[in-house]
């Protein structure tokens, strides 16, 4: 267990399992292969994907959307999240609002989202959006909120001006917090891309998914969860990069 | 000429969560909870004064108040003449917590009082000379959980010191210190009191702080506070408080005064 190399192949060990079980499984379960395909049906399937481009114009078709909505609730969340942090009465006026509208799942917008902007792309990143930012503007807020009283002090102290204690003392304050955030809600992002495609376009791993069910190729649909999982993987990483940059290090020492 | 005037400060709170109970006692005057009652002193240039006094005496708030971080409920403070209307980068804090900036660097946050100076070149030096003068040259670009809890106090003090403020407020500044780093950093404030003769305003509850570094030690009151003793302090320094017999009498006055009647 000390050796290195052997610790790197430990998160295999499960992957390889589960291969194992499934390829079992589909043997002994008697079911078809139509409806429960071997793994090496869903490598070919990959294969046939892959080699008429549909399935990187897939993903590459839900991480555009996903990037799009989940920069637009950055832009907007973020600042709105620092005024609610900072401005009492803009927290008591619009805060209530937010609160009430975060608990619906952006999947409950759906009917409204395709009756305001028709099929395509709008309906899609719009419902990323909405499923970005209520979480991104709550964490902010509560980030901004919970700044140590004392780094105001010595802002006012040093006569820094308003904008001066945004640039130096709020954002370097709930950086930290808020590349958390942006982890997390890359992950919902994720997970309401493919919902998102499998109702309002006909592109994208959801649409992949809900079109192969429907000319029944179970393998097709496993390539694309597969994708979707592995996809999320490397999201989740990249985002996992932020987290330790030098600019947040302070915050794993400061209580 | 007197430096600081502080004429007749009352401060009173709201107090919220006894309100309307039975048996509050008589600081209470209607809704107010009377935490300093009428404190008035001059304070000269270039003095050092440390307030001694029971906690929750209004100590801290005082200085506060003094510094323009709070507002009296009557009374004024004046500088030079001027009335305190708020905070200042004349009066510079130093707090009892780490104030330091955990984002930024040493050098970053030394910079900070100065960053609206034009002329990078003396921008940098005063920057250098400021922490090398608290001995963390080579430290420039720690940041401050990299450094022990002394280096940050010193870190702070040389933010402080580095604009060149009127006046420095000390609340507490040793606490949280070993015993050891606690005696090094108070010699060092002494020293640099010594050489730039800025005004210096300390709360602490250290008298042996008191006796040492003040040129006057004002004792205030059990809350609602008033002045209970002020007395100047003419013994050289560096001041040994065992064997100098006018310190150790004065360190017991000011015990019995406070409360504590034996000192091992």
């Amino acid at each position: 267990m000390h050796n290195p190399i052997v610790r790197k192949l430990l998160p295999f060990i499960s992957f390889f399992l589960l291969l194992i079980i499934w390829e079992l499984t589909v043997r002994f379960s008697g079911w078809s292969t139509h409806v429960f395909p071997t793994p090496i049906e869903v490598v070919n399937g990959a294969y046939e994907l892959s080699s008429d481009g549909k399935l990187f114009k897939d993903s590459v078709a839900s991480l555009y959307r996903v990037t799009v909505g989940f920069y637009l609730a950055v832009i907007i969340g973020v600042p709105l999240g620092i005024i609610l942090g900072r401005v009492r009465v803009a927290n008591q006026i619009i805060n209530p609002l937010i609160q009430f509208l975060r608990p619906i799942s952006p999947l409950a917008w759906i009917p409204l989202a395709m009756l305001w902007f028709g099929i395509g792309e709008s309906p899609a990143i719009f419902l990323i959006f909405l499923s970005c930012f209520f979480p991104l503007v709550t964490s902010t807020m509560i980030s901004v909120l919970s700044i140590k009283p004392i780094y105001f002090q010595v802002a006012s102290n040093f006569g820094f001006t308003r904008q001066e204690v945004i640039k130096k003392v709020v954002l370097p304050a709930i950086l930290p917090e808020v590349i958390t955030s942006f982890r997390m809600i890359v992950g919902i992002a994720w997970l309401v891309v493919v919902a998102a495609e499998m109702i309002a376009v006909q592109s994208g791993l959801g649409y992949l998914i809900l079109d192969s069910r429907n000319a029944l190729r179970m393998d097709y649909v496993m390539v694309g969860m597969i994708t979707i999982g592995l996809i999320g993987l490397s999201l989740d990483y990249v985002m996992k990069q932020l987290t330790e940059l030098d600019e947040v290090e302070w915050r794993k020492f400061s209580s | 000429m007197n430096k600081i005037s502080i004429k007749n400060i009352k401060k009173g709170y709201k107090e919220r969560r006894n309100q309307g109970r039975k048996g509050s006692d008589a600081s209470v005057k209607g809704d107010d909870i009377m935490v300093l009652d009428g404190i008035s002193l001059e304070i000269e240039e270039g003095e050092m004064v440390c307030f001694l006094g029971p906690s929750g005496a209004g100590k801290s708030t005082l200085l506060r108040i003094l510094a323009g971080h709070d507002q009296a409920t009557s009374g004024e403070v004046l500088f030079n003449g001027q009335p305190v209307t708020g905070p200042s980068a004349d009066n510079i804090f130093v707090y009892q917590q780490n104030g330091l900036l955990p984002w930024y660097t040493v050098w970053e946050n030394v910079e900070f009082g100065l960053r609206n100076l034009e002329d990078e070149e003396e921008k940098n030096n005063r920057i250098h000379e400021h922490i090398a003068l608290v001995e963390l040259s080579g430290f420039e670009h720690h940041y401050p959980h990299q450094l022990s809890g002394g280096m940050q106090r010193r870190a702070e003090l040389a933010r402080a010191m580095a604009v060149n403020p009127d006046v420095l407020f000390m609340d507490e500044p040793f606490t949280g210190l070993d015993y050891l780093t606690h005696l090094k950093i108070r010699e060092e404030v002494i020293n640099m009191h010594t050489f730039y003769q800025k005004t210096t305003l300390m709360v602490t509850h250290f008298i042996e702080d008191a006796l040492v570094m003040a040129d006057r030690i004002v004792v205030l009151g059990e809350r609602p506070a008033k002045v209970i003793m002020v007395k100047k302090l003419d013994f050289s320094r560096p001041r040994n408080i065992e064997k100098d017999k006018g310190l150790s009498e004065l360190r017991d006055e000011i015990f019995l005064l406070l409360g504590v009647s034996y000192v091992a």
